[in-house]
């Protein structure tokens, strides 16, 4: 656990680096955590997805949903989040949205 | 053969912008051996997860496990009771403790039917999808999946038989060539 700075903001994480308050996170933090993750720029589809956890995740405890439930949640298919998210989008996502990673297994 | 199956992943000498990206990512393969219903699942299931990660996933499919990619058979696994000491009559939402299902019972037309439904049951009420849709998200999310050549010419069966998503047939050397480096799991 440990505070960072990201985009001129003060935010708790835990040591990988996930936001621990949900509350905390603003839409200039998640164009940086993007970027640090590879994506340059949140296009209207990345926000979709990212909104959607973040309503979710009110349910789930602070958590992300996983990516079955956001396919099924969203009518994202699942080639195209991997498309929007590369390499290892359960974890990108939460992180970009400021959650927890997802506990669910599928 | 596919030469891109093969090429080993070039290393540049010099790191440019981003060096991260040109390190070889962590692997995971598969070798599925066994085709009952539940035995389709572990793959599935770690396959997935490591996908989430960011993990590079490849599923070799060999003798009773090519059932999982069979057109055919892929929505037709099933689960038998006979001589299976791990199944309880509990699953059944009776509550008989560690009594099993009596083999004499097991062998009853239609109860390997109703034990196959009783876990299709069970796997759905996790929220985990049947093996075809299942396979698919994998295969979305970029696994790259393979049928064992001795275990195709054995039973007969060429790539036609298989599910979209199969590349291709190839043999136990291939396998290991295409896992250099990778972590293996044998189910």
């Amino acid at each position: 656990m440990g505070t960072r700075t990201i985009a001129g903001v003060t935010v708790q994480v835990n040591d990988e680096g996930f936001l621990t308050n949900p509350a905390e996170w603003n839409k200039s933090i998640a164009a940086e955590i993007a970027k640090e993750e590879g994506i340059a720029t949140l296009s209207d589809a990345h926000w979709k997805v990212i909104d959607y956890c973040r309503g979710e995740a009110n349910k789930l405890g602070g958590k992300s949903p996983t990516l079955r439930q956001i396919t099924v949640g969203t009518g994202v298919q699942t080639k195209e989040l991997f498309g929007l998210f590369p390499k290892g989008p359960a974890k990108k996502v939460a992180r970009i949205a400021g959650l927890g990673k997802p506990e669910g297994c599928v | 053969m596919d030469a891109t199956l093969t090429a080993p992943v070039q290393i540049p000498d010099v790191a440019v912008e981003a060096p991260k990206a040109e390190e070889k990512n962590r692997h995971v393969a598969f070798i599925c051996s066994k085709g009952t219903l539940d035995m389709a699942y572990p793959a599935l299931v770690m396959g997935w997860a490591a996908l989430g990660n960011g993990i590079d996933v490849t599923i070799f499919f060999t003798f009773w496990g090519m059932d999982i990619i069979n057109k055919a058979r892929i929505d037709h696994l099933e689960l038998a009771p006979v001589a299976n000491t791990s199944m309880k009559m509990s699953m059944m939402g009776v509550n008989t403790g560690n009594m099993g299902i009596p083999n004499a019972l097991g062998v009853i037309p239609g109860m390997t039917a109703f034990a196959t439904n009783l876990m299709k049951k069970k796997i759905a009420e996790v929220g985990a999808p049947p093996v075809r849709e299942y396979l698919q998200m994998l295969v979305d999310g970029g696994a790259k999946l393979y049928a064992c050549k001795m275990s195709v010419d054995m039973m007969g069966l060429s790539m036609d038989d298989f599910v979209e998503g199969v590349e291709a047939v190839v043999t136990a050397s291939d396998f290991m060539d295409m896992t250099e480096g990778a972590q293996i799991i044998f189910i």
